[in-house]
């Protein structure tokens, strides 16, 4: 080896060493911003406490509704009279979505007319799906409005049916979210979970 | 006159000399305080960037003595606030010079903006200054946001869920990384923790970071000035601009006058309206969060209300969702919408001024409509001012390039 070798830059091998050390440090960074980006998602401990719970609905009057937590998430349980359900037919219309065609919103033994597995009992997580605030009720039927009872969400005024399904001309993408959920017996029931579910 | 007496100084002495030889700290004194040379004409507008660095020197001490009392629990927090305000000496001082100082920040932070607007600070060589400018202004609101769920109040809680609920807009990817946001089914006892830890630890650091180089990058370029002329063009045999004045001790004199205003005024605010009548502290936010309920009223704290309105006036998520991100986004590209010649509105025509007028005006319009309830006409006007708004921006390119403007002067000039 003389002494211009010795001097000679070979620009290919170092290229080939710049690029393979870049690649190999930015796989290992990559992976080890693994353990970083999971420790932030929902720990052991929130998804226990996210587990299904039972609600005992014996004592729900026709009109009644009652407000349960799941997840931390707010969920209406309304006992729907004859008369209020006689009423969802009325604004087809002016529903965005009155057949429950988007999937997601409800899981497919409550993709019916009613939104519900037992036509009484209507049970959609309280949290508008435009941008989550909780919507009131307002039951109050005004013809001169054509509203015939519904959530009002105090936000952003999106506006839904009996059924929870959304009107047109507002804010919410979608119909309010059904969770998942079964009967236990006619007067209990598992939020959170529907294996087994009729 | 300045010139000859920034050049005597004291003779160096042993230990500067020791610690020269091993640190640039005189190099650095001189280069960025002593011997930086700033134009002399600077009006008013021009004392809102140490201003807001005087903010964020509160901020920190306020915020660490804060935390030294404050638990970032969800059974907890609420009652440590109380705690803080009834129980700890002074404790009420501290935490409403914390939220006062808040608003400040972004009062001055806005007025920062605007004299840049004006006098055409972001264009060209300054447009770095710009968009890093831009960037301390998305921390600095990503910091209000976190910051404002601490108290864990009924605002706390209800406006983070909007906003969180914000993302979950993004198709595909939305539910998936609201989740990793909250690391959890819903805003919880988890999702407050990592809160304080971005409030406390995560954003001030990236404040530091970018404020430093903003600064960097200023000294590099030099400041601008409300002639929009570059004082650097006419410099003395002594190498230093004809126009310029040392930032210490001529401008530092007079801002030092401008500090005292501006503590005169957050005084004011701290002691005798620190809730500014619901604006810098919302009443709702005095009762603990309830998850079965949304305050009647919801809106996010003025400073956010702008967008908000502008968000709120798309009645579809997702879309509302985009202009939302649009309207924060698209100062950053102000450099290259802005096709005027000349950088200051002294020298810029009628269209340019007309539009930056409207604009200021639309600005506190749709401010304003934000804290207001989603009622028709609020809607609907806040739909007029966000076009308004966009046209602003977009129509930029066209308005400064047909724009009459005056000839800009060799050398600044004081009028009247």
């Amino acid at each position: 080896m003389n002494e211009d070798d010795a001097d000679r830059i070979d620009r290919n091998r170092r290229h080939f060493l710049t690029v393979a050390t870049v690649v190999t440090g930015a796989v290992g960074v990559g992976l080890a911003s693994i353990p970083f980006l999971a420790s932030l998602r929902p720990s052991a401990r929130a998804q226990a406490l996210g587990a299904p719970v039972e609600v005992s609905i014996g004592s729900l009057e026709p009109g009644e509704m009652i407000r349960v937590l799941w997840r931390g998430r707010l969920v209406f349980i309304l006992r729907r009279t004859e008369e209020m359900l006689s009423r969802l037919p009325q604004n087809l219309g002016e529903l965005k979505d009155p057949n429950s065609e988007v999937t997601d919103q409800q899981p497919d033994y409550s993709a019916n007319e009613y939104r519900s597995v037992k036509p009484e009992y209507l049970i959609v997580e309280g949290s508008c799906t435009h941008l989550g605030c909780a919507p009131l009720e307002d039951f109050e039927v005004r013809p001169s409005e054509n509203w015939t009872g519904g959530f009002y969400c105090p936000c952003h005024g999106s506006k839904f049916d009996l059924a929870g399904r959304v009107y047109k001309g507002v804010p919410a993408p979608t119909n309010l979210r059904v969770p998942p959920h079964r009967f236990v017996r006619d007067d209990l029931i598992l939020l959170g979970q529907d294996t087994g579910a009729a | 006159m300045a010139r000859v007496e920034a050049d005597v100084g004291k003779p160096q002495g042993k230990l500067m000399k020791w610690i020269d030889d091993r640190f640039p700290f005189t190099e650095t004194m001189k280069y960025h305080i002593t011997e930086y040379y700033a134009s002399k004409n600077f009006n008013w507008l021009y004392v809102f960037g140490v201003l807001a660095f005087v903010v964020l020197v509160i901020q920190f001490v306020s915020g660490i003595f804060l935390t030294m009392n404050y638990k970032p629990a969800a059974a907890d927090a609420f009652a440590s606030v109380e705690y803080i305000m009834r129980d700890v000496e002074w404790g009420w001082l501290i935490r409403y010079m914390h939220s006062t100082g808040a608003s400040f920040f972004f009062i001055v932070v806005y007025l920062h903006m605007f004299r840049a607007m004006m006098y055409g600070s972001y264009k060209k060589p300054r447009e770095l200054i710009w968009i890093i400018g831009m960037m301390i202004f998305f921390v600095l609101m990503a910091e209000g946001f976190a910051g404002y769920l601490l108290p864990w109040g009924q605002m706390s809680y209800w406006g983070a869920q909007v906003i969180i609920s914000l993302f979950g807009a993004i198709p595909g990817i939305g539910d998936a990384l609201v989740e990793i946001i909250r690391g959890d089914y819903s805003i919880s006892d988890i999702t407050l923790n990592r809160f304080f830890a971005l409030h406390v630890i995560v954003l001030p650091l990236a404040l530091i970071g970018l404020v430093f180089v903003h600064i960097v990058a200023l000294h590099e370029v030099g400041s601008s000035n409300p002639d929009g002329v570059e004082i650097k063009d006419h410099k003395g045999p002594d190498g230093i601009p004809l126009d310029g004045v040392a930032f210490h001790p001529y401008h530092t004199s007079k801002d030092l006058v401008a500090i005292i205003i501006f503590l005169i005024l957050f005084s004011a605010v701290m002691f005798f309206a620190p809730d500014m009548g619901g604006y810098f502290l919302e009443h709702a936010n005095f009762e603990p969060a309830n998850l079965t309920a949304t305050p009647e009223h919801i809106a996010p704290v003025w400073y956010f209300t702008p967008f908000y309105a502008i968000l709120r006036a798309v009645p579809d998520k997702l879309w509302g969702f985009i202009l939302f991100g649009s309207a924060v986004l698209l100062p950053v590209f102000l450099p290259w919408l802005d096709r005027a010649r000349v950088r200051s509105i002294r020298y810029r025509g009628w269209i340019y001024k007309t539009a930056l007028s409207i604009f200021a005006v639309t600005f506190i319009v749709l401010g304003w409509l934000g804290t207001q309830p989603a009622e028709e006409i609020y809607v609907l006007a806040a739909r007029v001012f966000s076009v308004l708004y966009f046209a602003f921006f977009l129509l930029m390119p066209y308005y400064t390039t047909i724009d009459k403007t005056k000839p800009v002067p060799d050398r600044v000039v004081y009028h009247g």
